[in-house]
């Protein structure tokens, strides 16, 4: 999460934004660089990575969950894994969690600064902890969001991608109902030509998804690694478009998760 | 698997003493009462009264529930959820766990109540949740989480009161926790943002549930789906009117809703006689040995008041339609 320090000292002055990935997957990467490893390459940059794995009525395999948990241990993410019917409210219920979990690293090291080294949230008195989720619940409200949504387009997962798309346009509908800005980007891999395949440039809107999901393809191979590596470089020519144009790039005060 | 783990946690055997760490109460825990997303809930002992207490893994959804606990009790007059009585840190032998205790609210949940005495009170105790719901909303509030299970009838004067406040969000921000049957935006009617339409669009929902209690899933979703939903119940076809409205979120405050539906169920009776549902379901109150004393005297007397109505509305009608007879033969006789 990147803060910007406005003037005043209370935190509820703080305006931020809130970086994640969403990853949709239904079992093991079996290409290019290992995801845990990028995943935690994304935690390093302050983005977290969340995962979802998507069964059907088959499990997923031992290696899988391993995987899954890992990425997103290692990302700093929440990792849940669902039958494809709970798809929607698993996507809309994991992308507000960690974004919770996201400003309560951000306000705990906030409390540390004011109170001391080992303080948290926790160590509170129960009756002040109350004050503190104000803060959290405000934050959460007002933050801007920028969430890019990694598809598994494997061949296993083409009977789910209905389910997919359906679970995304839920999404949209929780997290536009914030008073926050949002930001989505859809990527999907393995894509057309390269391992990674950018479908849906950001924007605040996902409906737009609907035509481009029915006419997506499927391959073989799942790139997961190399697809969260994108996903990175995705974030940071945003950003640096970003700061070229208004120049203020100095006033962003970087904490990493 | 967050769930996982979290059930695991937070999973206490009956019998285990619950210590608090800041404000050193004693509650025994007796038996698991459910569990939800955010944690479990037990019923425990504390100085020989029984309270519900409730475990989290993550502390701050504890925090965030008391918070919203604590509001409720400033709000002069509702009983919607349970009154809170203490919120502690308990050092267990798998980490600190946060909880807190409040008031054990005991009863069937809404739709067992209803199977049980009788669909003529679904009505009844959906008026009285519109009620509170409104002290609710008046006080900036949604209940965001609406639905059967989490709403419990207490006796033994049946009262409605909900058990899980989990969802409870302020007006204008967007709905902390749904459930999808019950959630407007699942079925395309409108959007997660907190506004008292969103609760009431729950209520129709828990309505139509009443007379499905399996539910169903979305198929062609929208308002067609509902309405043909509704359609096929006698029940429901009679507040159809109400139900839409509520759908379509054209309510937007709780009373309004509750004045059309009392009103609508109040005409129902008197210009439509033959009510089977009411009549039957007052049949199955009497068959029914386990029921408390005075709701039954009280329905029993309804029932009665009720069928002496019905049978002077005939006598009404069958004595005007015999005048107007004699009037007919009169007048035809003089135009002969």
């Amino acid at each position: 999460m990147e803060v910007t320090r406005k003037s005043g000292g209370r935190m509820s002055m703080y305006t931020g934004k809130i970086r994640q990935i969403l990853l949709i997957t239904d079992g093991c990467s079996n290409q290019g660089e290992d995801p845990i490893a990028m995943a935690a390459l994304a935690k390093e940059q302050g983005i977290s990575v969340n995962v979802i794995g998507v069964m059907e009525q088959d499990v997923i395999d031992e290696k899988g969950m391993t995987e899954i948990e890992g990425i997103a241990m290692s990302g700093g993410g929440v990792s849940q894994i669902v039958y494809a019917q709970q798809l929607s409210q698993t996507v809309q219920m994991v992308t507000r969690k960690a974004m919770t979990q996201t400003i309560q690293g951000v306000v705990n090291r906030e409390l540390q600064q004011i109170l001391g080294r080992s303080q948290t949230i926790e160590d509170l008195p129960p009756e002040k902890r109350g004050e503190v989720m104000e803060v959290v619940d405000e934050l959460g409200e007002t933050v801007e969001l920028e969430v890019l949504i990694l598809v598994d387009t494997s061949a296993s997962m083409k009977h789910k991608l209905p389910t997919v798309k359906e679970a995304l346009l839920d999404l949209s509908l929780s997290l536009n109902a914030r008073t926050g800005d949002n930001q989505f980007s859809v990527f999907v891999f393995p894509g057309k030509k390269n391992d990674v395949e950018k479908i849906l440039d950001w924007t605040p809107k996902l409906q737009s998804l609907t035509s481009i999901f029915s006419q997506l393809t499927t391959g073989g191979i799942t790139p997961t690694g190399p697809a969260i590596r994108t996903a990175l470089s995705s974030f940071n020519s945003k950003r640096s478009l970003r700061s070229l144009m208004t120049g203020d790039d100095e006033s962003f005060l970087e904490e990493s998760m | 698997m967050m769930n996982h783990s979290l059930k695991n946690r937070c999973k206490v055997a009956p019998g285990t003493v619950i210590t608090g760490k800041w404000h050193s109460n004693r509650y025994t825990v007796l038996k698991e009462l459910g569990y939800g997303a955010n944690g479990i809930v037990y019923l425990a002992k504390f100085k020989n009264s029984q309270v519900a207490l409730k475990m989290s893994d993550n502390g701050m959804s504890i925090t965030s529930e008391v918070n919203v606990l604590r509001s409720f009790a400033k709000v002069q007059g509702s009983t919607l959820g349970p009154s809170l009585l203490d919120v502690d840190d308990w050092n267990s032998n798998r980490g600190q766990i946060s909880f807190y205790v409040m008031e054990y609210i005991q009863g069937p949940d809404l739709l067992s109540f209803i199977q049980t005495k009788g669909k003529a009170w679904t009505t009844v105790l959906i008026l009285q949740l519109l009620n509170d719901l409104n002290k609710l909303h008046e006080n900036g509030w949604v209940f965001g989480d609406l639905k059967p299970e989490n709403l419990i009838v207490t006796g033994p004067m049946p009262k409605i009161r909900c058990i899980d406040v989990g969802g409870t969000t302020l007006q204008g921000r967007a709905i902390k926790e749904f459930t999808e049957f019950y959630d407007r935006g699942y079925w395309g009617l409108g959007s997660r943002k907190a506004d008292p339409a969103y609760d009431l669009f729950a209520v129709a929902m828990i309505i139509i549930n009443t007379a499905y209690p399996k539910r169903f899933n979305k198929t062609t979703g929208g308002i067609v789906q509902l309405k043909e939903a509704i359609s096929k119940q006698k029940d429901l076809l009679l507040i159809e009117k109400v139900i839409v409205k509520a759908l379509h979120g054209k309510y937007s405050h709780a009373l309004q809703m509750r004045s059309e539906l009392l009103s609508l169920v109040t005409d129902n009776k008197s210009t439509n006689p033959g009510n089977k549902p009411s009549t039957n379901s007052s049949n199955n109150a009497f068959q029914n040995p386990k029921i408390n004393q005075s709701p039954k005297q009280a329905k029993s007397r309804q029932t009665y008041r009720k069928k002496k109505k019905k049978s002077r509305w005939i006598e009404t009608i069958s004595i005007t339609i015999f005048i107007a007879l004699l009037y007919f033969l009169y007048i035809f006789q003089k135009l002969l």
